[in-house]
């Protein structure tokens, strides 16, 4: 329909548009504070801040944090993937249900559910105390922020792994057998391997919103724990260094970059 | 008579309220090429996936090598499947598809290069151990598929339509290079197709199923020339199906018009089938044979002419190599041992059974 140029040209310029405008625009502003100071030179010092002790740890506590909530998400989205996948009962629909329906709510809200359920006269603890089991300080500890993260991005991790479990063909699965392969070696050498692209996209889509996240690490993690996306946004919304903060965006990104080059890579070898 | 390897005692499989297979009984004998034949849902696959260990008998028994595995787990059963659409590993490169089973069994990596060595020559597809799948033809990927299966050493290889997706030319290849690896091996081969010339080609034995149940078994050259039942006769090649009048031994009457045949132990004046195949029915000038016929459409075919004649109210079909242009009368002759005479169905249900659904 829109076979000749000048007809595709037009048709993708509102994209275009948009790309520029929200999308390069913005990352060129980023680069441009993230690698000068208040007067406009040059320098490296808001990346080199990086090194400060609070901003490494800042930075490291993220990383740990994302690290451990991919793996949850992962654990736990994996087994659901084959089970929904291997049992093709009306699978569809049970996923919008179970795991797109809670993603209508408000993510900030969802969160903040969160805080009701784990504070220290909040829902979990109460039950806990009518059973006279003893009370959990969840509230405003990592483990909080982890909870967070596993529930906001779970759903993430489920579809792209999903989705490639589905993909694969129950012969293949059977030849695997038929070989004389048991549950698990099928598991380990055929099924794992061929739903790799699910699992790095499922872990890219976890792994970074994880990372760079500071409305969770807020509301979760109260005000004592500060993630590097906390540090960032606090750059811009208290103290006002769009430099600094723009300086640590760009070491973040650096992170993200690596992250879609691995996936990049991996998909170059499925072809 | 050779060992019976596998039996299948009094098998019934339904799928939600489908029944698949009625107490089915089959032996197979070691070392044979056994085809089961029969159009699409006749129960072949099922009977192979049962065999295979992939799908579980609602009742009966899988008899291997005097053991009972009906409710052994396929990897831990002595055979290997050839599957429909290869099934191959994609992930895997074709001489880590071959190795799977071995590595599996924990062989020694000498012994593995070996036998991918060995299984690639086997099937022709030297040097391509480092290929992947995904950048193989179909014919191609069933090689690897089959040379994936044997270099287990299985007693028995169950073939599920392997040669289903390919194009003619390379599946007439594929048919004698199957023969090959059968003699080559010297192991069971279990063979399941819809394509009677595909069987007729391989098999030792052939196996002819409709809707459940085996309609008859034998080996290809009794199956075509002795069909039991009209089934068996549309089903394996073409042929002229008539209803006909045993007059009495070696006696049939055909559409009004006595015929010699060769058949017995029909009963005097009963009602019949018969069978005659096209190319075993003779045009003679009008006068010589011994029902007068016209000749009323005429199809090149390439090796012969197919030919349909009017005679005695019937449309017979006809393959012959001299032609009778359309129009011609001529007669129909037919050498007694051609004719092949079967019982009618007893009942409506057996004839249900047995005349495959237009």
């Amino acid at each position: 329909m829109f076979s000749n140029r000048k007809t595709s040209v037009i048709m993708s310029s509102p994209y275009l548009a948009w790309a520029l405008i929200f999308i390069i625009v913005p990352i060129g502003m980023i680069f441009y504070y993230g690698l000068t100071d208040t007067t406009g030179a040059f320098t490296f010092k808001n990346i080199a801040a990086i090194a400060q002790p609070e901003h490494a740890k800042a930075l490291w506590l993220a990383v740990e944090l994302a690290v451990i909530s991919t793996l949850i998400c992962f654990l736990l989205a994996y087994p659901l993937g084959m089970i929904l996948a291997r049992n093709k009962m009306s699978s569809e629909g049970i996923l919008t249900t179970l795991i797109i329906l809670p993603m209508w709510m408000n993510f900030l809200l969802r969160t903040l559910s969160w805080v009701t359920l784990l504070e220290n006269r909040g829902v979990l603890n109460s039950i806990l105390g009518a059973l006279h089991l003893p009370q959990l300080h969840i509230i405003n500890t990592p483990a909080a922020i982890v909870v967070g993260m596993v529930y906001d991005f779970l759903p993430f991790m489920i579809l792209p792994i999903y989705n490639s479990l589905a993909k694969i063909d129950d012969e293949v699965i059977n030849a695997a057998q038929d070989l004389g392969a048991n549950k698990f070696q099928t598991l380990w050498r055929v099924i794992l391997p061929l739903s790799a692209p699910g699992i790095i996209s499922g872990v890219t889509m976890v792994f970074i919103p994880s990372l760079t996240t500071f409305a969770i690490s807020s509301m979760l993690g109260g005000s004592k724990i500060l993630l590097i996306g906390n540090v960032i946004e606090q750059e811009f919304t208290l103290t006002y260094d769009w430099h600094l903060g723009s300086g640590l965006s760009l070491i973040l990104m650096i992170f993200i970059v690596i992250n879609m080059v691995v996936s990049m890579l991996s998909d170059q070898k499925e072809d | 008579m050779k060992k019976e390897l596998i039996q299948l005692q009094h098998i019934s499989k339904s799928f939600g309220g489908n029944q698949v297979l009625d107490d089915l009984n089959l032996s197979i004998h070691e070392n044979s090429f056994v085809t089961l034949l029969g159009p699409s849902g006749c129960g072949k696959t099922t009977i192979l996936r049962i065999i295979g260990g992939f799908e579980h008998p609602d009742e009966g028994k899988v008899i291997f090598d005097g053991q009972d595995i009906t409710g052994m787990a396929p990897n831990k059963r002595q055979l290997n499947t050839v599957f429909q659409k290869y099934a191959l590993f994609t992930h895997m490169d074709v001489a880590e598809n071959i190795a799977f089973g071995l590595k599996i069994k924990n062989k020694p990596s000498s012994y593995i290069k070996d036998k991918i060595k060995y299984a690639l020559k086997l099937v022709n597809l030297e040097g391509f151990e480092h290929r992947m799948p995904n950048s193989l033809s179909g014919g191609q990927q069933q090689r690897v598929a089959i040379a994936r299966a044997i270099v287990n050493e299985p007693k028995v290889l169950l073939l599920d339509e392997p040669l289903g997706a390919l194009d003619l030319k390379l599946r007439q290849d594929m048919q004698y290079e199957l023969i090959r690896l059968k003699n080559e091996l010297g192991i069971t081969f279990v063979y399941v197709t819809h394509d009677q010339e595909e069987a007729l080609t391989m098999s030792d034995h052939i196996v002819v199923m409709n809707q459940g149940y085996i309609q008859q078994e034998g080996s290809p050259e009794k199956i075509y020339n002795e069909p039991e039942n009209a089934f068996v006769a549309d089903f394996i090649g073409d042929s002229n199906i008539i209803h006909a009048t045993m007059v009495r031994d070696k006696l049939v009457n055909i559409l009004g018009t006595n015929f010699e045949c060769v058949d017995t132990g029909f009963g005097e004046n009963n009602p019949v089938d018969v069978v005659i195949r096209p190319e075993d029915i003779e045009l003679v000038p009008r006068g010589k044979g011994t029902l007068p016929a016209v000749v009323t459409g005429v199809i090149f075919k390439g090796v012969h002419y197919e030919m349909d004649v009017e005679a005695g109210g019937y449309e017979w079909l006809v393959h012959s190599t001299r032609l009778n242009e359309v129009g011609s009368e001529v007669d129909i002759s037919v050498d007694p041992f051609n004719i092949q005479v079967m019982n009618k169905p007893e009942s409506e249900d057996e004839e249900a059974l047995s005349v495959e659904d237009a």
